[in-house]
């Protein structure tokens, strides 16, 4: 930079855009929407017309304010904590304004955040995990952020602050099956990874030592990645159901023509292709002297492939599978289509009765599921990563 | 001591190492040379069976190595390779225990001998123990691989052009100390290289291939003065083999009775040193100390003129 310059503070890009949306946002965009069932049309409400005016412009001036220091503070801590304030304050607002605008005793009426509220939370959101990431924090610490988060998430939910907002009304209604379907969706992802890693990584090692076979191997899996899932479940229908048909003991281990099956089976395909490439990319990146010296030692060539090779390709066979795991919990979702089960069920109910509410209420936990993932496997396969790439 | 017999490595119609037989003495430092697919690597590979040989035999201390699995016989056996080819996910406390942790020592053992290594190298056991590879210099990286190939105490080290990566001020640093290290531990070094200084610096013996074939295996002396092939004469370098045998003679041995002013040489300094030493000077003659500091008698311009050329 020009020393001959004066020296201006430095706005960050990024923040100052984010700044200047949460600004038109609650000038502008509808804070929450009232609707008069769970499946009328709504009625939106901007912020000044959705609380007492005094409260309103309070809390807008709060907002702006967290948004300017947001934009404007020098210090990443100050923007920061600027942009956690706002997003705390935000959903707490949400929280009360909705239990304010429901009339005592009426379990019909339906107030859902607004465009606005969402927009507020993008950009707060946005700038906090902006100026997060500024602190280059270790994977440790990563994790225990988002731990820290998910507990604050959680106190915030059970404390009852969201209860009167939509979401949380057809999550009342349906907290049983909740709870159910968010076992299956585990079960689901993990019942295809385990079997992807457990099978891709010992193709990804053939692939690996017997170059031949890699072409192919490989050729196929892509094929399959290009399979849409609507697809390939139809495909695995037909075969699943005549096996049950044709052996009725297969039937009574819960393979069917529908179900978690062939959904089950479909992911275990579509995840095979991230675990082949990235075992066998990851231990083609090994050096070959290192496994010359290590044959040189007097290793044992099963040594020589866990010891040396397999612990040097782990970051990159991690990387294969945060791809999967992440992509996996997405998929589950169209699961629900054939009878899987999973949050996916919520969505397309919801799709079908056109309450949006119960979309989301399948949509939400899905992807807070997949960024909680993401983030773990980043922090574990950077742990791993010890030496320099 | 290793004999190796008629040594053939053939891959398809290429032959790669022809017929190789040498016998190459306990406790000494061989130095095969040669140009690029030579098959000086393979030869060298085929003694610890990383590479399995065509036809021939290998005996160390009489045993033929094929009669034990190649991985036992690699863990007796020291190997160093080019760019040092350390463990990058393993420290180098980790990477010296290699093969002392295959053969199941005890943690105190391996303990006691990683710091025992380190601190012969040089390296700072509190300070370098812990650090991962690629946190040291080349210098340090090529002296823990040397370290860990001795970590078990193996009788032969076998090295595959393992200063190439140097540096030249490291690596002569590096020579000097496989010299002190071999010297130590009384170890049988082979050692493969493409550059012939470095090959006359180390070697006792040096062996000349080219093409899969060994041209001459002699004292470096010897392939100085009595080249037997066109190749090898040009090999050793026409142009500066009178220094180059000069370099080879230690004022120790060449030395004549009597005194001489100015400042002294040591007796392990070689001929060459002295005589860049002298006429860089302007002296005719120097004194000799041994290496106790008593004098061991006097060197004169005219005295190492006559050992530089062949008797």
């Amino acid at each position: 930079m020009n020393p001959e310059l004066p020296r201006r503070p430095r706005i960050d890009r990024l923040s100052a855009l984010l700044g200047l949306a949460v600004i038109g946002s609650l000038a502008f965009l509808p804070f929450v929407v009232i609707k008069t069932s769970r499946i009328a049309s709504g009625e939106s409400r901007l912020l000044i017309d959705a609380m007492p005016t005094g409260w309103a412009l309070a809390m807008a001036a709060i907002l702006a304010a967290a948004a300017a220091t947001a934009t404007f503070a020098a210090s990443v801590r100050a923007r920061l904590c600027a942009a956690l304030g706002g997003l705390a304050l935000s959903a707490f607002a949400v929280g009360r304004v909705a239990e304010a605008l429901t009339p005592v005793g009426n379990r019909i009426v339906r107030i859902s955040p607004g465009f606005g509220f969402w927009v507020l939370l993008l950009a707060f959101g946005l700038i906090a995990t902006n100026a997060l990431t500024r602190f280059r924090l270790r994977p440790g610490m990563r994790v225990l952020c988002l731990a820290v988060t998910a507990a604050v998430l959680y106190a915030a939910f059970a404390a009852g602050a969201f209860d009167a907002l939509s979401i949380m009304r057809e999550y009342a209604v349906n907290a049983d099956r909740f709870a159910r379907e968010a076992r299956q969706h585990v079960l689901l992802v993990l019942g295809s990874l385990a079997p992807a890693v457990l099978i891709g990584v010992p193709i990804g090692i053939l692939c690996h030592r017997v170059p031949k076979v890699r072409g192919a191997i490989l050729q196929t899996l892509n094929l399959i990645q290009t399979i849409p899932s609507i697809a390939l479940f139809g495909i695995l229908m037909v075969p699943l159901a005549a096996l049950a048909a044709a052996f009725p003991w297969v039937g009574e281990l819960g393979v069917h023509g529908i179900g978690a099956a062939p959904a089950v089976i479909a992911l275990f395909l579509y995840a095979l292709l991230p675990v082949v490439a990235n075992t066998s990319v990851g231990l083609g990146r090994v050096s070959p002297a290192t496994v010359d010296a290590a044959r040189g030692m007097g290793m044992t060539s099963g040594q020589v492939l866990w010891q040396i090779e397999f612990a040097l390709a782990l970051p990159v066979i991690l990387t294969g599978i945060r791809i999967v795991l992440v992509q996996n919990i997405g998929l589950v979702t169209i699961a629900a289509l054939i009878g899987g089960g999973g949050f996916g069920t919520f969505v397309f109910q919801g799709i079908g009765q056109t309450a949006i509410d119960l979309v989301l209420l399948g949509a939400i936990p899905t992807v807070a599921l997949a960024f909680s993932c993401a983030v773990a496997l980043d922090a574990l396969v950077e742990t791993m990563n010890r030496s320099p790439p | 001591m290793i004999e190796i017999e008629s040594l053939t490595k053939r891959y398809g119609p290429t032959t790669v190492v022809d017929g190789v037989s040498m016998s190459i003495a306990r406790g000494s430092i061989t130095v095969i040379v040669g140009t690029s697919g030579s098959g000086k690597s393979t030869l060298l590979r085929m003694i610890n069976k990383l590479i399995e040989p065509t036809s021939g035999r290998v005996l160390i201390d009489g045993r033929d190595t094929a009669s034990t699995p190649a991985h036992l016989l690699r863990r007796k056996i020291g190997y160093v390779i080019q760019g040092h080819g350390l463990f990058p996910h393993r420290s180098v406390a980790e990477n010296i225990a290699t093969v002392p942790r295959l053969l199941g020592w005890d943690a105190a053992r391996i303990r006691a001998r990683v710091d025992e290594l380190l601190q012969i190298f040089q390296l700072d056991p509190r300070e370098c123990a812990a650090k991962f590879p690629y946190q040291l210099s080349g210098g340090q990286q090529q002296r823990v691989g040397v370290a860990r190939a001795l970590a078990a105490g193996p009788a032969v080290l076998l090295m595959d052009e393992p200063f190439g990566a140097l540096d030249p001020i490291i690596r002569t640093k590096a020579q000097d100390d496989l010299l002190d290290i071999q010297r130590r531990f009384g170890t049988t070094v082979v050692l493969v290289t493409h550059d012939m200084d470095e090959a006359f610096r180390l070697g006792e013996r040096v062996a000349v291939m080219s093409q899969g074939r060994m041209l001459q295996y002699d004292t470096p002396t010897v392939l100085l003065t009595h080249p037997i092939d066109p190749f090898v004469s040009r090999l050793t370098g026409s142009s500066d083999r009178a220094l180059r045998l000069l370099s080879l003679i230690k004022a120790g041995e060449a030395c004549e009775p009597g005194s001489a002013e100015g400042p002294p040489v040591r007796a392990d300094q070689s001929l060459c040193d002295v005589l860049s030493d002298l006429l860089w000077r302007g002296a005719s003659s120097v004194p000799v100390l041994k290496s106790d500091g008593s004098p061991a008698g006097r060197l004169t311009i005219g005295g190492i003129l006559a050992r530089g050329k062949p008797v």
